[in-house]
């Protein structure tokens, strides 16, 4: 509810728009003063009585560093990096996981992208990569990178998601971990290449062809089955990722982007397209990526990542510093579209208010959503739900786990016990301000 | 970013495009190549068995290859060692995937060779020839009592091995396929 003592700098009342706190995203909407505003109230000019006099800083009194060629984060930020499954590069895959609780809006920045390498990140010679586009066409032709620079680039914002991210939610309880431990393997970027129905046109289709096999260029070889029908849709052949080349480990020096899609079936360090009438049921489709359903049998060709959202801020291992106006703000996205609209929920899901959304809301990218909420410093369970734009709702756990089913007992956190997880995440808030990983 | 200059270059383009009527024009920069050319590169395997390449092997002579390459990780006689198992009769009981093995999970017998041909061993991918790959393969589907123990893998047998699981997959969206 809001109290009478809610009032923006215009007079007008915070709107509450749902239980436990929840206030009208319109506050939020072209009013930035709003919330500034309303989290002064109370603190009037005899409270600043006792404030300290400024003073200069000591960089402020110096020359600063110099300018260096490629900047990185100040070194204040060093806990902004991601966190990997296997620092000591044994013989074995290697993920990172993009620390969503440190960042805002809606790109991930290149060095904190996530990525899962199944052999290591090779080192490409840009100059001596090729692509090659062959089988079921009517001519196959070879690419280099300097020739697909100089074809028509087109960009897009598209997020990337492993099937395996948010998979620590199939344990029977709560793991108490971190958005990035939890939903970490998915990120957002501006990727610009060439699309790859630009090189189709080229080589011709020969009618037959209703897969191609894309396989990348490191040790593994990694290869997965793609539907003509996407390749023909919104496949790109990417070179860039937020403006600059692609990162060594997202597939430099050029990588499949399939937007929505599976993150595996983006191959990167793509060396080779066949065109096939048929799936070459490469390991990754065969076995790693086809979910077992509790009735024994399983999903094969998931392809979709389908729609999902979680709170970033406040979320698991954080603590509110005090009663008052807070911002919840997460990050919703659909491999079908658009999002729609998010649904935030402060008491468990008994009460649902809209978010706002920022614009710009692009198909198949991350959606940055937000509301505000005066927690009155007792218990909370915050909840995001998410719909896109074609009609498409993220289910409760209680749904999710109905049809799909959930581990007898935890796996561990880095560990892929089931893929394609996308139900909602509950966040609980103690009257401490200690917030937790809570099923609800 | 979308700027003006980019926009105006767009537009002319689109004209372009609609004055030369029905042809798209695209760089062609694309260079020939034959599939001959390729062929090196051409790994990939479908379950029918297209792609297998020529050669054969015996489930004796992978147990010797196995020995020397592969049982340092995969664990003496594929019961599994710092990476995963590959023999097992283990039946799948809830939906963890780490029950997953080749008897009860791997749809097609064309995975196992496919995989091993492209990505093993670990530290050194590509480097067993075709013979040492079909005779691999054939001691892992004998090992699972899957093939006989004196049965011979080649590009002819190894699709028609049956594997258990292969009926037991339901195509998430077919509707995109």
């Amino acid at each position: 509810m809001a109290r009478s003592g809610d009032r923006d700098v215009r007079g007008q009342t915070l709107e509450a728009a749902a239980g436990n706190g929840l206030i009208n995203r319109r506050a939020l909407l072209g009013r930035g003063m709003v919330i500034a505003g309303a989290m002064g109230a109370g603190i009037g000019p005899s409270a600043a009585a006792g404030a300290e006099p400024l003073s200069d800083g000591p960089w402020s009194l110096e020359v600063g560093d110099p300018t260096p060629l490629y900047q990185v984060p100040s070194k204040f930020e060093a806990k902004v990096v991601r966190t990997l499954s296997n620092p000591n590069h044994e013989a074995r895959n290697s993920h990172s996981r993009t620390p969503h609780h440190f960042l805002e809006g809606t790109t991930t920045p290149n060095g904190l992208h996530f990525t899962i390498n199944h052999g290591g990140i090779p080192t490409i010679d840009p100059d001596k990569h090729r692509l090659v586009i062959h089988g079921l066409v009517k001519q196959p032709l070879e690419f280099t990178l300097e020739t697909l620079s100089r074809y028509p680039m087109t960009s897009r914002v598209s997020f990337v998601e492993c099937g395996g991210n948010s998979a620590p939610m199939f344990a029977p309880e709560p793991m108490q971990e971190t958005v990035q431990a939890l939903h970490g393997l998915a990120s957002c970027a501006e990727w610009t290449g060439v699309k790859l129905s630009t090189l189709l046109e080229e080589t011709g289709v020969d009618p037959r062809a209703k897969w191609l096999i894309a396989e990348g260029a490191d040790s593994p070889h990694l290869s997965r089955s793609v539907p003509m029908q996407k390749a023909l849709d919104d496949a790109m052949i990417a070179l860039y990722q937020n403006g600059e080349r692609i990162m060594p480990g997202n597939g430099y020096p050029m990588r499949l982007l399939l937007p929505g899609y599976e993150g595996n079936m983006n191959v990167k360090f793509l060396r080779r397209l066949k065109l096939v009438e048929q799936p070459g049921m490469s390991y990754y489709e065969a076995r790693t990526y086809s979910p077992i359903l509790p009735s024994g049998k399983a999903y094969r060709f998931y392809f979709l990542q389908e729609v999902k959202s979680f709170i970033t801020h406040p979320s698991h291992g954080m603590a509110l510093k005090g009663p008052g106006l807070h911002e919840i703000s997460g990050i919703a996205y659909s491999g079908t579209g658009r999002i729609e609209k998010v649904m935030v929920s402060a008491d468990g899901g008994k009460s649902w208010a809209q978010a706002a959304l920022q614009e710009p809301v692009l198909s198949k990218a991350f959606t940055r959503f937000r509301l505000p909420w005066r927690w009155d410093g007792g218990p909370a369970t915050l909840q995001s739900r998410a719909w896109d734009e074609s009609g498409n709702v993220q289910p409760t756990r209680a749904e999710f786990v109905a049809a799909r089913g959930q581990l007898d007992k935890p796996a561990p956190v880095l560990a892929f016990p089931n893929q394609h997880y996308n139900s909602i995440t509950s966040w609980g808030v103690a009257s401490s301000g200690e917030v937790k990983h809570v099923y609800a | 970013m979308f700027t003006p200059k980019r926009a105006i270059f767009t537009a002319s383009m689109l004209l372009a495009i609609t004055a030369s009527a029905s042809l798209a024009e695209t760089p062609n920069l694309g260079k020939p190549i034959d599939e001959a050319a390729i062929a090196n590169w051409d790994i990939s395997i479908l379950p029918d068995g297209t792609g297998l390449p020529k050669g054969s092997g015996t489930p004796a002579k992978g147990a010797v290859i196995y020995a020397e390459k592969c049982s340092a990780c995969h664990g003496d006689s594929g019961k599994g060692g710092a990476a995963a198992a590959l023999v097992s009769d283990k039946k799948i009981e809830g939906i963890s995937a780490a029950q997953k093995t080749i008897k009860n999970f791997i749809g097609d017998s064309t995975t196992i060779f496919d995989f091993i041909r492209r990505a093993m061993p670990f530290q050194a991918p590509r480097s067993l020839g075709d013979d040492e790959v079909y005779a691999l393969t054939a001691y892992i589907l004998a090992e699972n009592k899957l093939i006989g123990p004196s049965d011979e893998m080649n590009a002819q047998t190894l699709p028609k091995v049956k594997m258990p699981n292969h009926d037991n997959f339901i195509i998430r969206f077919p509707d995109r396929i």
